[in-house]
């Protein structure tokens, strides 16, 4: 049986996003593991997170998640990371003083800044949480049957501004205009969490379950 | 901008059914909370919150195994408050499928709780829940108290100072709910609503009174409030979470429709 692999590395949700790969895959088993062999093992893999990046990457080194991820994104299979596990596969974020993450995309995550202000000037709340609107750009698969301009449900006080245009699905704007979703080659990542916004966020779950990570 | 203010159905849940509220006297039974949460997901509710009134402890199982359930089948965010007091608590619920947690009490005989449970777990996940009564008199400028044992108990602090306090020990949203209001049907109180709002950075939920749709537009209108929260008036159908979608945004607020 094919296998979706969801990385446990002892933060955040993980009950969630297996249950939400459960609805919507077929014929394909989802497993909740730290184990490296069952992670190169599946077809598919998912690197979610939620918590503080310093917290998040000193677990992802002491488990040698790391190492996983990189092999596992080197191998071409479908790779999604999610909220701080979107961050977590940039080159470095601001948070806590500032931690080197696994740069496997050209980008850095940003503070929202104090105080974060509408085009209007008035005062925003961070964190950003709540449903807003992403902009598509590009055709990727992961957008199959979601329409542009959908919202997704989003939870953090940190954005990732992209280095590489180039790699930019998706797009939200909070006070700026803040990278949500990214894609190079068989990896695709996102702010937001599709396992918890509703329809769209199973659709989107269920393109990547069923995706080849060809683009 | 295009942040959606969000619809939150409450969920009392007293020894595994889903009751009309805390502070009525003659508690209706609005059914089983896992299909009661699923109506909700069906009906485009932003978020849900699961709140265990039970008093004892061992129907604390019970609580845990409805969050799993509700977990598996409702794809969006799930908070579960009621009896969270120590880490552990927190642990089981998120384990068990919730994606935050609602501290009340614990938070104010243990604000440092919050703190260390922020730190552990983040931010995202930890919504300090207050409830609050005014105790300036008709007049004098608003003045509001922290009260806990469902609203019996004064405790002397000011809610607004609290709130702002709370959100330096690391909540990521605050759960406002008025005491005065709670099971009145006469709308929020708008002023201490307001008042928190604009004082702290975090989101604030309103509830506690609503009675009708255009209470819940003046929560977000007049309030500030970036999300709202009622129960009675969708448990017993008097209203769908569609039909308080599109009253609210007629009045030019953002949802997600």
């Amino acid at each position: 049986m094919k296998t979706i692999a969801v990385i446990d590395y002892g933060m955040g949700n993980l009950h969630s996003v297996s249950k939400a790969l459960e609805h919507v895959a077929n014929d394909q088993q989802v497993i909740v593991t730290s184990d490296p062999e069952v992670i190169r093992n599946a077809e598919h893999v998912v690197l979610p997170g939620v918590g503080a990046i310093r917290d998040c990457m000193a677990e992802i080194r002491r488990l040698g998640v790391d190492k996983v991820v990189r092999e596992n994104i080197a191998s071409g299979k479908p790779f999604l990371g999610i909220c701080v596990g979107y961050q977590a596969l940039m080159q470095d974020s601001e948070e806590n003083d500032g931690v080197d993450c696994l740069a496997q995309f050209d980008g850095h995550v940003r503070f929202f800044g104090d105080p974060l202000l509408d085009e209007q000037g008035e005062k925003l709340k961070v964190p950003h949480m709540g449903w807003n609107k992403v902009r598509q750009s590009g055709n990727h698969p992961i957008w199959q049957g979601i329409e542009d301009d959908t919202r997704f449900y989003f939870v953090h006080s940190y954005y990732v501004e992209a280095g590489n245009p180039a790699q930019v699905i998706g797009e939200t704007t909070y006070g700026k205009t803040c990278h949500v979703a990214l894609a190079h080659d068989n990896v695709v990542a996102v702010q937001f969490h599709p396992e918890k916004s509703h329809h769209a966020g199973l659709q989107l779950l269920k393109n990547f379950a069923g995706w080849n990570g060809q683009v | 901008m295009a942040l959606a203010k969000r619809i939150i159905p409450c969920l009392d849940v007293d020894k595994g059914r889903v009751v009309k509220g805390v502070n009525f006297v003659d508690i209706r039974d609005a059914g089983n909370p896992v299909e009661v949460a699923k109506r909700y997901n069906e009906q485009g509710a932003d978020e849900i919150t699961f709140l265990d009134i039970t008093a004892s402890n061992e129907d604390r199982d019970t609580t845990v195994h409805m969050v799993e359930e509700i977990a598996s089948e409702v794809f969006i965010p799930l908070t579960v408050g009621g009896g969270i007091r120590s880490c552990d608590d927190i642990r089981r619920m998120l384990n068990a499928g919730a994606d935050k947690v609602g501290i009340n009490t614990a938070a104010v005989f243990n604000p440092d709780f919050v703190r260390e449970a922020a730190e552990r777990f983040g931010s995202q996940c930890i919504v300090v829940a207050i409830d609050c009564k005014r105790v300036s008199a008709e007049g004098e400028p608003g003045r509001w108290e922290i009260f806990t044992h469902g609203g019996r108990k004064p405790t002397g602090i000011d809610a607004v100072e609290w709130a702002v306090k709370m959100t330096e020990y690391g909540a990521g949203e605050i759960l406002l709910t008025s005491m005065d209001r709670d099971g009145t049907k006469n709308g929020f109180d708008l002023e201490v609503t307001s008042a928190i709002s604009n004082a702290t950075p975090v989101p604030v939920i309103a509830s506690g009174g609503v009675g009708n749709l255009q209470h819940l537009a003046d929560g977000v209108l007049k309030g500030h409030a970036d999300a709202v929260l009622a129960a009675s008036i969708f448990h017993f159908g008097e209203y769908t979470v569609p039909e308080a979608k599109a009253y609210m945004a007629a009045q030019g607020i953002e949802m997600r429709l």
